[in-house]
């Protein structure tokens, strides 16, 4: 069942373009999103079904324009013009690009591409164009693959094309590991499960026999870290992501452990433990040796999560009296309390980039995913409900997904995302309630 | 194109239990796979049956929003639970904290073992002998009510004593 893939064994092969000397007299700005202030204006851009020479090929084709363009539309950044208000259409891959046709529909992006498949393989060509500037932008690019990685390929296009236009980097081809549930409130089964960042390819890591909560990937995606009640009481897990295979990591006198988190390095482990009633955060090697405990306190110490460059580690603690976020030094020892507004703090996350903290408030009975900078600063709350948490942090650092429960007897939980300006909050699709994501690496 | 895979939304399926769910002699225990002994629970009016110390003595204690400390009324209930189990030394108990939603759920982890860890303490002190007593925190992942309002928190945030069978020494 769990295939995976390494397919992209052509990644870059560069086409030939014809270059067309443009009439350089009007050349337009370049075609360029900055993210940080504002985007409240998507930039609009067609998407011609990719050609291909029929049969087969012309299936996914059409699916595969259908996965960039949802790719592209969902970051709220870009709007796709409905083919219905095409002039012209795409025939030929190397044809010249009718650039007054798509200027007169305001497409400022044009991708087009060329899909076919041979065998149990799939070739994608691309290229991007920056209509008014009469251009492509950037070279044409060639990915190939199997066919069973079709949406893998599909998102590595829209990566490169979302990457040329913000100076950004993708996260389309990622995948998320998260805590799928059913059932009701008082008698939930919950499993783990892992899928692509856009509810695709849904696949189940674990029955649903014991409780498992707040998964973590590991930097490379390989391997997940979870809380596991499989053993009676709550355990930290580690799993391997391609044989499903699981090992715990067992803690000698711990009653229980929980909140695992891995290093940058992927060697080691943060996580909580809890003697007598006592929760605090200790770090280990994942083969289990080198326990060093981090925290020496009477209050609660957890959900700690590792600067990119491992050097600190935030963390949560009522220590005050209620949960707020800390900052320690990786090694343990004094830590630097930056949450001080009103409400509760808890289960903060370092943004991949490194400038930011996101976490879950608490304040006035409503929950809120927001993000301030590593000193505590321009505090944002980026959403508002009757329950949001556990927030994680997409590659790139520019989105974030969470989990939000909705209220009564019938409450069931569900995954959104939302960019880190706080627009663009959407729903992730998932076969069944779905709960503590988290957001992988770019995949290779 | 057969190998799409749709994800469809599973909408409203979700089957809805009674709200109300007093004195589930072991149900906490055994929908965890925590090993609560498999032995008839008795008459509420024997005072030496399981089903004295569940209903008449009262299993469960609660507690304040964030708070683990026993309140009068659970220190009351508790010392009874004590005395039961000196008399009764054929049973040993797990102690399950609980927490309401309210709350995210790695802290609510760690509030229910601060919880059960309370009541440990107390029994404990209370001269029953701590091999006979473990704790488990649930968290928020086993709430008894489920409405989204006070009604049902307070009975949620609460230490459950759940006899097992076994006694000291064992």
């Amino acid at each position: 069942m769990m295939i995976f893939i390494r397919f992209l064994t052509l990644a870059l092969t560069v086409l030939s373009f014809a270059q067309i000397a443009a009439p350089t007299a009007l050349r337009a700005e370049p075609l360029r999103i900055v993210i940080d202030e504002g985007v409240i204006e998507p930039l609009p851009f067609a998407i011609p079904g990719f050609v291909s020479p029929g049969g087969e090929s012309a299936q996914y084709a059409a699916e595969i324009t259908r996965v960039i363009a949802a790719d592209l539309a969902g970051t709220g950044l870009f709007r796709e013009i409905p083919s219905s208000a095409y002039i012209s259409g795409v025939t030929s891959f190397d044809a010249p690009v009718a650039y007054a046709d798509w200027k007169a529909i305001n497409a400022q992006a044009l991708v087009t591409g060329a899909v076919d498949v041979s065998g149990g393989n799939l070739s994608v060509k691309f290229r991007l164009y920056d209509v008014f500037s009469d251009a492509p932008l950037g070279e044409g690019l060639q990915f190939t693959g199997t066919v069973a990685g079709w949406r893998r390929i599909a998102h590595k296009v829209a990566d490169v094309v979302y990457s040329r236009i913000t100076g950004e980097g993708g996260y389309f081809d990622s995948r998320v590991v998260f805590v799928s549930e059913q059932g009701p409130k008082d008698a939930r089964l919950k499993r783990l499960a892992i899928m692509d960042y856009d509810g695709a390819n849904v696949q189940y890591l674990t029955d649903s026999g014991a409780l498992v909560l707040a998964p973590r990937f590991s930097p490379a995606g390989d391997r997940v870290l979870y809380t596991s009640y499989e053993s009676g009481s709550p355990q930290i897990y580690l799993l391997d992501v391609a044989s499903v295979g699981k090992v715990a990591l067992g803690t000698q006198g711990a009653n229980m452990t929980f909140a695992p988190r891995f290093s940058p390095d992927g060697q080691s482990v943060v996580f909580s433990l809890e003697q007598g009633g006592n929760t605090d955060i200790y770090a280990m090697s994942l083969n289990g040796g080198n326990l060093r405990r981090l925290t020496q306190d009477p209050s609660i110490e957890t959900a700690p999560s590792f600067s990119p460059d491992g050097s600190r580690i935030v963390f949560e603690s009522d220590r005050s009296g209620t949960q707020q976020l800390y900052v320690m030094s990786a090694s343990g020892g004094e830590a630097t309390r930056i949450s001080f507004g009103p409400g509760r703090y808890g289960t903060p996350v370092w943004s991949p980039r490194g400038d930011l903290i996101a976490f879950t408030k608490q304040n006035q009975g409503r929950f809120h995913i927001g993000v301030m900078r590593t000193d505590g600063s321009e505090e944002r709350l980026l959403t508002a409900s009757f329950l949001d948490e556990g927030p994680s942090w997409s590659p790139n650092g520019r989105v974030i997904m969470f989990s939000r429960e909705s209220q009564g007897a019938e409450g069931a939980s569900a995954l959104y995302s939302v960019d880190i300006s706080g627009r663009n909050l959407r729903r992730v699709t998932t076969p069944s309630a779905a709960s503590d994501p988290a957001w992988g690496p770019l995949q290779n | 194109m057969k190998k799409l895979m749709i994800a469809t939304m599973l909408v409203g399926a979700l089957a809805l239990t009674a709200c109300d769910k007093n004195s589930r002699f072991g149900d906490d225990a055994m929908a965890a796979g925590a090993g609560a002994g498999d032995f008839a629970a008795g008459s509420p009016s024997d005072p030496t049956s399981p089903a004295y110390f569940n209903q008449t003595i009262g299993d469960r204690v609660h507690f304040a929003v964030d708070q683990s400390t026993l309140s009068a009324e659970a220190q009351d209930v508790l010392a009874k639970q004590a005395a039961w189990l000196m008399e009764n030394t054929e049973y040993s108990a797990i102690i399950e904290g609980h927490a309401d939603e309210q709350g995210t759920r790695e802290y609510n982890l760690a509030l229910g073992a601060r919880r059960a860890s309370a009541v440990q303490s107390y029994l404990i002190e209370r001269g029953v002998s701590p091999s006979r007593l473990k704790t488990i925190s649930y968290g928020k992942e086993r709430p008894l009510a489920i409405c989204s309002d006070e009604t049902c928190y307070t009975q949620n945030r609460r230490a459950v004593t759940v006899l097992t069978a076994g006694g000291a020494g064992v």
